[in-house]
């Protein structure tokens, strides 16, 4: 039993699943599970609870079954007790002052990542403003890599996304073609199919393979379809550099999506066994977002801040080159407005980091969420600001197919503008070498198409749609 | 002095664009978005916010429904406004109180169909999609015998809200035409959701067919029905495999 008393009311929580929701700042999700404080005070009664809470309690209350969820198995199963040891003696709130103390460095951080559980850090966010959630991830850094170097100081990479409604392959080209020419694509050329089946799953991935090859370019292909497609791909010899999957928090959710732990084992070995990258092999991208629990009906009562940061102890075991937290996707059921997506982006971004993930963001949201471009713009800028690792490019931040708004490739040079941050080195070489980036993070003030495309326009603009 | 024309940096790729609907060879203002790109988005995003926002005008659906001999009833889910509405799926997929109480005042006697109109997340898509497309289903309906009561018009309804209705009139067939989430480039686009004896609580969202994507630009009202009669006819012919 937790209790407070506060303002001359005395509150009771009866279990740390119930702090948790109710210190959680205030979000349609949560609502609409019925876990959510009832009032602001009852909500900062349970964040003064868990702010005296020891860290090493989240070890020994599971807030989910250890014996009926795989997730949690894997949580307490993991946890390094040495890496832990220098802030086992702290509370949630010690870990907060502590969090934002110079003690705090990156090596700091760095070390102490597999003592840290989502729970601890999940509990941590709570407790935290806007400005603390940057400071803090900001310290973070987390290096990746495949065919490039992502996560290091002072660049953001960006994601090009070139959807179409029925994959067509000319219509797919023309948008890489446009992404490339405006300095996307470093963190991977990712492509989510209209249609998930092997057939159309392979005619992209092997479209995007030789895109790479022929031009020689510093990145990665992905093609954002199930885990069990991109497994019978592998099988049959298709190129596969990264292997993508959507994940949860709980195993009932995982469940939900077709998969388990075993299965994103199997995966993760076929794709390094491929051995396809030639400076690293992280191979893993996944995709998580609050609320995915609650929609499956999986969530045991627990709020979907923190089911989100339990799908990253999932991602961690995977050693993943990129985790993207598409924020604004899920809809206003989940995240109401602006306000609330712009706060879980940062708050999956911190809990992502200190969890030692390569984090990234789909600033997005949806034409029924209370949220427009510039709500996007707010999220941007912080997100930038906190070393978020990548963020999408997609042609006018309009997805066609997948019918949402999301972040732009002049967004992503509004940053490189603003901040100066620089595309991963190896593909700012490649821009550079090609034309299109000058030597000071700009594009070319030509509007001339780098000769190395010239032949490859030539042959698309010769095509008629294949549908 | 500058001219107009140097402010804007264009792509020479603009041929592109006839590849695919994505927003490609935008060109730039600096290194941004120009004034005519970014206003081209806002309008489309203005015609989506609107179609999520406005309410669905019922009585001049009605009147178009009626003007076509097609009865009318309406009824309401319990999302009483329409934050509440957009926050509480589950309580869009529910009758209101009066609403219950109205249905059970009429007669439950066997129907094959019910036709069911929700506003979802678009009232442009049913303001101008549903009544064109009802008149092209009713003489479908009537030519295969099908008897169905007044088509419910539903206030703040979800696509599972149909179920109810469907078990009450002890229809075989639930057709659902409803507003779907609204893209930049398909602010009014309509769904039909049909779904074979529906059973409130019971029948999940994998067990129903979904003809999406219904609009200007879209499919076409005829194309919609082609498929719709035939998902009736195969429903039809799963459900009695041994006498057919």
């Amino acid at each position: 039993m937790y209790k407070a008393h506060i303002a001359h009311i005395a509150y009771q929580f009866n279990d740390l699943r119930t702090v948790m929701a109710k210190a959680t700042p205030a979000r349609s999700g949560d609502y609409l599970a019925g876990i959510a404080a009832e009032s602001h005070l009852e909500r900062v009664a349970a964040q003064q609870v868990l702010a005296d809470v020891p860290l090493k309690r989240f070890l020994t209350e599971a807030l989910i079954p250890y014996e009926s969820d795989e997730v949690t198995r894997l949580i307490i199963d993991q946890h390094d007790a040495n890496a832990f040891k220098p802030i086992s003696h702290l509370t949630v709130g010690d870990f907060r002052n502590w969090l934002l103390s110079e003690q705090a460095n990156s090596e700091q951080l760095a070390a102490l990542a597999p003592g840290l559980t989502p729970e601890m850090v999940a509990a941590t966010a709570k407790l935290m403003r806007i400005q603390d959630l940057i400071l803090v991830a900001k310290k973070c850094r987390v290096v990746t890599r495949f065919r490039n170097t992502l996560g290091l100081a002072n660049r953001m990479a960006t994601r090009l996304q070139p959807n179409h409604p029925t994959d067509d392959l000319a219509g797919v080209a023309a948008s890489i073609l446009d992404g490339l020419l405006y300095g996307s694509g470093d963190a991977v050329i990712g492509i989510n199919p209209a249609t998930d089946n092997l057939q159309a799953t392979s005619r992209l991935l092997i479209m995007l393979a030789e895109l790479i090859e022929r031009y020689q370019i510093p990145t990665q292909a992905c093609v954002l379809a199930h885990v069990t497609t991109t497994l019978n791909a592998i099988e049959r010899n298709i190129p596969v550099d990264l292997v993508f999957q959507s994940i949860a928090g709980t195993e009932h959710a995982n469940t939900s999506f077709g998969i388990n732990l075993a299965l994103l084992n199997e995966a993760y070995q076929a794709a390094l066994s491929l051995n396809r990258g030639n400076i690293g092999q992280n191979c893993m991208y996944f995709e998580t977002g609050q609320g995915s629990a609650l929609s499956a009906n999986a969530h045991h009562g627990v709020d979907q801040q923190t089911i989100e940061a339990r799908a990253y102890a999932v991602a961690r075991h995977f050693n993943p080159l990129l985790v993207n937290t598409v924020v604004g996707f899920i809809g206003p059921e989940y995240l109401y407005d602006g306000k609330q997506i712009i706060r879980a982006g940062l708050e999956d971004h911190f809990c992502g980091k200190l969890l030692g993930l390569p984090m990234g963001c789909d600033i997005c949201y949806t034409n029924h969420a209370e949220a427009d471009q510039d709500d996007m713009d707010m999220l941007l800028s912080q997100f930038a600001l906190a070393g978020g690792t990548f963020i999408m490019g997609v042609p006018g931040a309009d997805d066609v197919m997948l019918n949402y708004q999301s972040t732009s490739f002049h967004d992503a040079l509004y940053l490189r503008q603003l901040l100066d941050l620089r595309p991963a080195p190896e593909f700012e070489q490649w821009l550079i070498q090609h034309g299109i980036f000058d030597h000071n993070n700009r594009l070319n003030s030509g509007s001339d198409i780098p000769s190395i495309f010239q032949p490859g326009l030539q042959k698309l603009m010769s095509q008629h749609n294949d549908n | 002095m500058t001219t107009k024309t140097d402010l804007v940096t264009p792509n020479p790729w603009q041929a592109l664009k006839r590849f695919t609907p994505a927003r490609i060879a935008l060109g730039r203002a600096g290194m941004s978005q120009s004034t005519e790109t970014h206003l081209n988005f806002q309008l489309a995003h203005a015609l989506a916010r609107d179609a999520v926002n406005l309410p669905l005008d019922f009585s001049a659906l009605a009147n178009d429904l009626n003007a076509l001999n097609v009865s009318t009833q309406m009824l309401s889910s319990q999302a009483s406004q329409h934050a509440h509405y957009l926050q509480r799926p589950d309580l869009g997929r529910k009758l209101s109180q009066a609403s219950q109480d109205e249905l059970a005042k009429q007669t439950s006697a066997d129907y094959d169909a019910i036709i069911v109109v929700a506003d979802g997340l678009s009232s442009t898509a049913i303001q101008t999609h549903a009544a064109p497309f009802i008149a092209l289903l009713m003489p479908a309906l009537a030519a295969k015998g099908y008897q169905y009561p007044d088509v419910c018009l539903v206030k703040h309804g979800r696509v599972a809200i149909g179920d109810a209705i469907a078990a009450h009139y002890s229809a075989r067939f639930c057709i659902m035409l409803i507003g779907e989430r609204p893209g930049l480039s398909s602010p009014d686009s309509m769904g039909i959701y049909f779904t074979y004896q529906a059973k409130p609580g019971v029948t999940t969202d994998a067990e129903r067919n979904c003809i999406s994507n219904i609009h200007g630009n879209g499919l076409s009202y005829s194309q919609a029905l082609i498929k719709l009669i035939y998902l009736l006819e195969h429903a039809e012919l799963l459900a009695y495999p041994v006498w057919d």
